[in-house]
């Protein structure tokens, strides 16, 4: 198709009493003779839009430039229509609001982001979505515990049929050997029946759920709205072709052989939580070393957790569930003490309501310790606690130790994933999958399976039952998502995704290994099988690939190869450096954006190209800047590590590898190791940026021009 | 209408609200999301920086801002605020107030008007530490992008010297209130929670000195956007405080006035404290507390703020804090419940670790809430209204985000079931 373009280039906003629109226009139409290049006094005004729908009418404009404020502005507005490519051009908050006015160099930016608007425009066509064929609208939910059960519930009644397997026999999993529920309505003092039953029975009487028990699953292959699972149970072998899948294998206790320093397996009367939950379940709450009531009962807190030798991090339902058994203590035995030794009393939210109820009875017991050894002889425990309050040790004379232990996720490579990278998901850390847990949850690095309830975070029954819901409304969403063709979170709504040009492609293995979303198979060859909605279209594969094999539609490195190419680079005796630097879109991008707005003076010898993560930079792109002449190349990425801000969890992590390749490019082309650098910044680091920029500029004036400039 | 074709409503456009319209809208449904606030972003985007990680809100905002830029199906109205509501699920009728907008969607954020504005305003956003011009925008990431003006204190057509500067037409000063009727298939009331009342302490003396401070001040203290620009300083003399004590549970998990615990303040102070021990490594920190209740995988934050040398761990409820030497001292009285043990220390700056109560603008639009019970509870509500996060219990931000995409799924189910093609 051949491309017709107009440019447009507002005034408005200061621009035009900064720079130069009428020459910005005249350079245009010089070198690119565009079917139209105007002016305009305020192009977001109705007036402005009217004019340019007409001149696309009447031009049959293929491509609009809009030469005005950030493309984080107005986006709605520049929208034309779906035959109309748009492409923003920020001349106000990273041009005209940072510089100050009349500046030659300013003026050069501005033509300069222009004419990379245009190559832009060039690079780009018209998305192509992928859709699967034989799309399911199934979910697969895998795990028939309280998060299964209710997530299969729920998913159903939105509509979408649901399969649930549990590898046991019965549904329900450890909320079947509940007693008892902590409060989850006002007034919140009292625990409650178990709600496990009437799930259950909600469960088989809720139309459009298929549950298969005694399941084994053998494996998962495909994707988003294509995937083959094969479940094995004694009915036979089933195939399920599934939409999105959840997670929810739950949790198992921490081991309680691993507490003898809490006297498990040595005194048949040191119990854990889970164990002493049965017992009270079957109203029998015995010593068994002598099958009488006990007279006294011990719980220690944190037994083996918030331990760095055990599980350190805390497993949130411990405390309530000791609060809670407490409780059946007094219902049952009416004249026994009860000794809580604690570290932390963690009751958040409405549980401080039960907490205080529990502190009401006489013969509970509360104190801040740690427990320094616990012995015995017939049948009678002694607990010695130091007490880190009274600064001296307690000894606590008792019939019966019950040991609060925490919770270990079940983990999820039972999804056995027919994966390249893994049978289960990716973990960040404690055998917990990896998401970006405060913000997002849900999102794991495998598209379309979302985990839930246990296997996700340490949590109680309500808090696994909001998960549930969270994650079943997820794989709803990925459905609905790949039946349009477009990619889920953070780039929901994008209808693009990779192409590879096989030709060229030798089997590295690259992108393969460094997707982070595990997108790529491989054949027995090793060659990459795409699997395009697995894909987040973050483009780190495209960053990956030393043979430029793969490219997105409006993304590319041609695409960018030739955005670089296209910035006029001054020669050496000018004294004005070239600086080009990859930006984050998500965080650096509209940092700069907070600079400008603030009017915070920023080199104007700085060229920046907005990139999707700083993981999808391809070191071609810096080895044709330095051939171009740009003197240094500067990448702002986002926060690796185990605190990592980045949205493709891996991609600023992969700039640390890559960086020893953009060094070994440096080397081969006889260049200073300065001439690239990589700083990691905060969406907040606006008073940072410009400092960060100027200073990279001087750094760059005192290292001397690039040599390959005007070669 | 069918129901199919009526959106969802979500009441406050804060990080929940914002939360449940996006996960929403990107299963193909319609949401309505309106915010009383001119922009978006609720308490959170208030917040200098989230536990345990210690980033920025404004990061996780900018991704969902895109979103919904990216997604018809989201119409937002801010400075709405919901006068009525009646029906029943699949068919609410609810009438809407929006204030009157003297800039309209013609501002550029050029910024004229704030400029020549010649009224001042207490800030909202930095909860009055500092003023604004009657026109203004709310902060540097406001969504929706644009200026605003404050009609309470505006002088109006008499002034008018914004309008006489503004090249955009963007502002009339005669716009009034607007009323709207929308049918909607279920309704979400995200509206979040408010900062317990500091000044009903009055053995704490908040409102008898400025440099005994909240938290949720102290996260304006600390943001670089905020009215010192980020530096931590005394509001007395505008000195960087020698000493920062933090009273955990200060009017929380107490009868006389909140009788539960917010669940988030102890991990608030903790990254109070490792923010304020990274940048001041001179100044002593002080955290009294009753429990430390950091749950979950946030342990490890908990860890690395008792390896930090300069913060201290003191256990006890502080009954009481003495202005001394004509408020040149500030003395905590602290006691721990269980063992009666008293302590008495000394802080040049105190932060009172306030807990969160849930906002009561909605109180007469929902049954069944009173002074014991101001949540809502979803089970009391009829079918079709459901509350969301702080709204319905105190939790932390990612709690409240796993509970909007969890209601969001509520809410769809109110809807007519799209139909499965296989």
């Amino acid at each position: 198709m051949i491309k017709k373009t107009g440019i447009y280039i507002c005034k408005g906003c200061e621009i035009g009493k900064n720079l130069n629109t009428g020459s910005l226009a005249d350079g245009i139409i010089n070198e690119y003779q565009p079917a139209i290049c105007k002016t305009h006094r305020s192009l977001c005004s109705s007036e402005a839009i009217d004019m340019i729908m007409n001149d696309i009418e009447k031009e049959s404009l293929t491509d609009v430039i809009i030469a005005a404020c950030s493309p984080r502005v107005y986006r709605e507005r520049f929208e034309f229509s779906k035959e109309v490519n748009t492409e923003r051009v920020n001349i106000r908050e990273q041009v005209s609001w940072c510089n100050d006015p009349g500046e030659e160099d300013a003026q050069m930016l501005a033509l300069d982001y222009i004419k990379m608007g245009i190559v832009k425009t060039r690079y780009t066509s018209a998305p192509n979505p992928y859709i699967p064929e034989n799309l399911s609208s199934e979910i697969l939910v895998v795990g028939g515990g309280i998060t299964g059960i209710t997530a299969a519930i729920e998913g159903a009644k939105a509509g979408y049929p649901v399969t649930l397997i549990e590898k046991k026999p019965v549904p329900g999993g450890w909320a079947r050997e509940l007693y008892r529920q902590l409060p989850s309505k006002p007034p919140y003092n009292k625990a409650s029946e178990p709600e496990i039953g009437s799930l259950i029975e909600e469960l088989h009487n809720t139309p459009g759920i298929t549950i298969i028990v005694s399941a084994n699953l053998k494996s998962i292959s495909g994707q988003p709205g294509a995937f083959n699972a094969t479940v094995e149970s004694p009915h036979g072998v089933r195939k399920i072709r599934a939409g999105s899948i959840i997670a929810a294998q739950g949790w198992k206790p921490y081991p309680p052989e691993r507490l003898s320093a809490f006297g498990y397996g040595l005194f048949p009367d040191v119990l854990t939580n889970v164990e002493f939950e049965q017992m009270a379940a079957s109203q029998k709450i015995i010593c068994p070393s002598t099958g009488k009531p006990p007279s006294s009962i011990l719980f220690i807190q944190c037994a083996g957790s918030r331990d760095e030798h055990h599980l350190p991090y805390c497993s949130n339902f411990c405390c309530g569930t000791t609060l809670k058994q407490a409780t059946y203590i007094r219902e049952q035995l009416k004249k026994t003490s009860v000794f809580i030794i604690y570290k932390d009393l963690r009751m958040p939210g409405h549980y401080e309501l039960f907490y205080n109820e529990v502190q009401k009875d006489d013969h509970t017991f509360f104190t801040k310790g740690e427990i320094k050894k616990i012995s015995g002889e017939d049948g009678h425990l002694l607990v010695e606690v130091a007490h880190s309050l009274f600064n001296e040790d307690i000894s606590i004379p008792v019939d019966m130790v019950v040991l609060a232990t925490g919770m270990v996720p079940a983990g999820t490579d039972s999804l056995n994933l027919d994966y390249r990278l893994g049978k289960g998901l990716p973990e960040l850390k404690y055998d917990f999958p990896d998401s970006h847990f405060i913000c997002f949850p849900y999102e794991t690095r495998r598209t379309g399976i979302y985990s839930a309830g246990a296997v996700r975070a340490p949590m109680d029954i309500p808090s696994a039952k909001e998960d549930a819901m969270g994650a079943m409304l997820k794989a709803i969403q990925c459905i609905e998502a790949t039946k349009r063709g477009e990619a889920v979170h953070p780039r929901s709504g994008d209808r693009n995704y990779p192409e590879l040009y096989f030709d060229r492609c030798t089997d590295c293995k690259r992108c393969t290994e460094e997707c982070p979303f595990g997108a790529y198979d491989e054949d027995e060859k090793g060659t990459p099988l795409p699997n395009p909605s697995r894909c987040r279209r973050c483009g780190i594969c495209l960053g990956s690939c030393p043979e430029r094999v793969i490219s997105f539609p409006d993304y590319s490195i041609t695409g960018i190869s030739q955005m670089i190419r296209a910035v006029h680079i001054p020669d050496e005796f000018t004294g004005k450096p070239r600086i080009l630097a990859f930006v984050c879109e998500n965080d650096a991008y509209p940092a700069l954006d907070m600079a400008g707005f603030q009017r915070k003076f920023i080199s104007p010898y700085i060229r920046v190209i907005p990139v999707r993560c700083i993981g999808s930079v391809n070191s071609v792109w810096i080895s044709d800047a330095l051939s171009h002449g740009f003197d240094g190349i500067l990448m702002l990425g986002c926060k690796p590590g185990d605190d990592y801000q980045c949205h493709y969890m891996q991609g600023s992590e992969l700039t640390g590898t890559r960086s020893e390749n953009y060094r070994e490019t440096l080397k081969t082309m006889m260049l200073e190791p300065e001439r690239v650098h990589t700083e990691y910044v905060e969406i907040t680091d606006f008073d940072k940026i410009p400092e960060i920029i100027n200073g990279y500029v001087d750094t760059i004036k005192n290292i001397g021009p690039n040599p390959f400039k005007n070669m | 209408m069918d129901r199919e074709d009526k959106p969802i409503l979500i009441i406050g456009g804060g990080m929940s609200g914002i939360t449940t319209a996006i996960e929403i809208a990107e299963t193909g449904k319609k949401v309505v999301l309106i915010e009383k606030l001119p922009y978006l972003g609720g308490r959170v985007i208030k917040m200098n920086n989230y536990f345990p990680k210690l980033c920025p809100p404004a990061c996780g905002l900018e991704i969902n801002f895109s979103r919904i830029k990216r997604n018809a199906n989201i119409k937002i109205m801010t400075s709405s605020t919901v006068e009525k509501l009646s029906g029943s699920k699949g068919n609410f009728m609810v009438q809407i107030r929006t204030s009157a907008q003297y800039i309209n969607s013609n501002c550029t954020a050029c910024g004229d008007c704030a400029n020549v504005c010649p009224v001042e305003r207490d800030n909202e956003f930095n909860y009055g530490l500092d003023k604004t011009r009657a026109a203004y925008i709310p902060h540097e990431m406001a969504f929706p992008w644009k200026y605003t003006i404050d009609t309470d204190v505006c002088l109006g057509r008499e002034c008018s010297k914004c309008k006489e500067v503004c090249a955009y037409d963007a502002i009339d000063l005669s716009c009034r209130d607007k009323e709207h009727t929308l049918r909607v298939a279920s309704i979400v009331f995200a509206t979040g929670w408010m900062p317990y009342d500091a000044s009903r302490l009055e053995n704490l003396n908040y409102a008898n000195h400025p440099d005994i401070i909240t938290n949720v001040e102290m996260e304006r203290l600390l943001a670089p956007n905020g009215p010192t620009k980020g530096k931590l300083q005394k509001f007395s003399d505008g000195k960087v405080p020698k000493s920062v004590a933090f009273v955990q549970c200060a009017g929380s998990r107490d009868e006389n006035h909140l009788p539960w615990c917010s669940a988030v303040c102890c991990s608030a102070s903790l990254k109070h404290a490792m923010t304020i021990a990274e940048h001041y490594s001179e100044c002593i920190i002080q955290i009294f507390y009753i429990d430390i209740r950091v749950t979950g995988r946030n342990e490890d934050f908990l860890k690395k703020a008792e390896k930090i040398k300069n913060i201290r761990f003191i256990k006890g409820k502080v009954g009481k804090i003495d202005i001394k030497d004509k408020g040149q001292k500030l003395e905590l009285i602290a006691e721990d419940i269980l063992t009666g043990i008293k302590t008495s220390s000394q802080a040049e700056l105190v932060v009172l670790a306030t807990g969160m109560q849930p906002d009561d603008s909605v109180a007469g639009l929902v049954k069944g809430l009173n002074r014991e019970n101001p949540f809502i509870i979803n089970e009391w509500q009829e079918d079709g209204i459901y509350a969301v996060a702080c709204a319905r219990k105190p939790m932390d931000v990612s709690a409240s985000l796993k509970d909007a995409t969890g209601i969001a799924l509520k809410a769809i189910q109110a809807m007519k079931a799209s139909v499965p093609n296989t």
